[in-house]
């Protein structure tokens, strides 16, 4: 019996927001919204992978929490990476949206990477192999 | 105010130079695309307090600046100590 890969966490300040800018702007699709007291479990997915990994839009519940992802934006570390088939065509479709980039598509070896902002507190990394 | 010697001193590592050409050829750089350069393109698997440290020294000779933009911090390439350097040897010979 093996293990599998079903929930990425990825803290946010605002759940709301958060959702907007996953679905509405980088394309994924919401699956699970169920209130858990203040908050909510919410989750997307890549519509190429509906039945795959879920994307956990986690509230910040712990002050360690904010701290780390302080930490993280300040230096330009990104939270998660997220692969794409063509960096250089998803950074221009985001960017004429609005969205922020810390790296443009610079080659790191076999991979090619950019680092955008989420808006809601994290630096996301695609990456196209 | 950095010291004459300190721009030289800064110089003379290799990593220091590798942390240069990588600024030059991109200004504006977050400390991870950096250290991502430097490991991916030159192999330099050092830790984010080792090149943390070079950039100190590199602050200290002016020849880095690190600005908040919004709620990063780049670094960019002070070329003005590198300019003097071009004053005082090279461009005397160029003229000539």
């Amino acid at each position: 019996m093996t293990l599998r890969v079903v929930v990425v966490s990825v803290l946010v300040k605002d759940q709301q927001k958060a959702l907007e800018f996953y679905t509405g702007v980088l394309g994924f699709e919401k699956k699970d919204d169920v209130p858990v007291g203040e908050h909510r479990w919410l989750t997307v997915v890549s519509p190429e992978q509906p039945d795959g990994p879920e994307i956990l839009l986690e509230p910040m519940g712990m002050a360690a929490a904010k701290t780390y992802q302080k930490a993280l934006h300040a230096e330009g570390v990104p939270l998660a990476s997220f692969g794409v088939k063509d960096v250089q065509k998803e950074y221009e479709r985001l960017k004429a949206r609005g969205v922020h980039f810390t790296m443009p598509p610079t080659e790191m070896g076999p991979v090619t990477v950019a680092v955008l902002d989420d808006t809601c507190g994290n630096l996301i990394q695609i990456a196209q192999r | 105010m950095a010291e004459p010697d300190d721009v030289f001193r800064a110089l003379a590592d290799p990593t220091r130079r590798l942390i240069l050409d990588e600024l030059a050829e991109r200004d504006g750089q977050t400390l991870y695309e950096l250290v991502a350069r430097l490991l991916m393109r030159h192999q330099v698997g050092m830790t984010r307090q080792a090149i943390g440290k070079h950039l100190a020294i590199l602050r200290e000779a002016g020849l880095v600046r690190v600005e908040r933009r919004g709620k990063y911090k780049v670094l960019s390439l002070d070329a003005a100590p590198l300019r003097r350097i071009h004053e005082r040897w090279i461009q005397k010979l160029v003229k000539a």
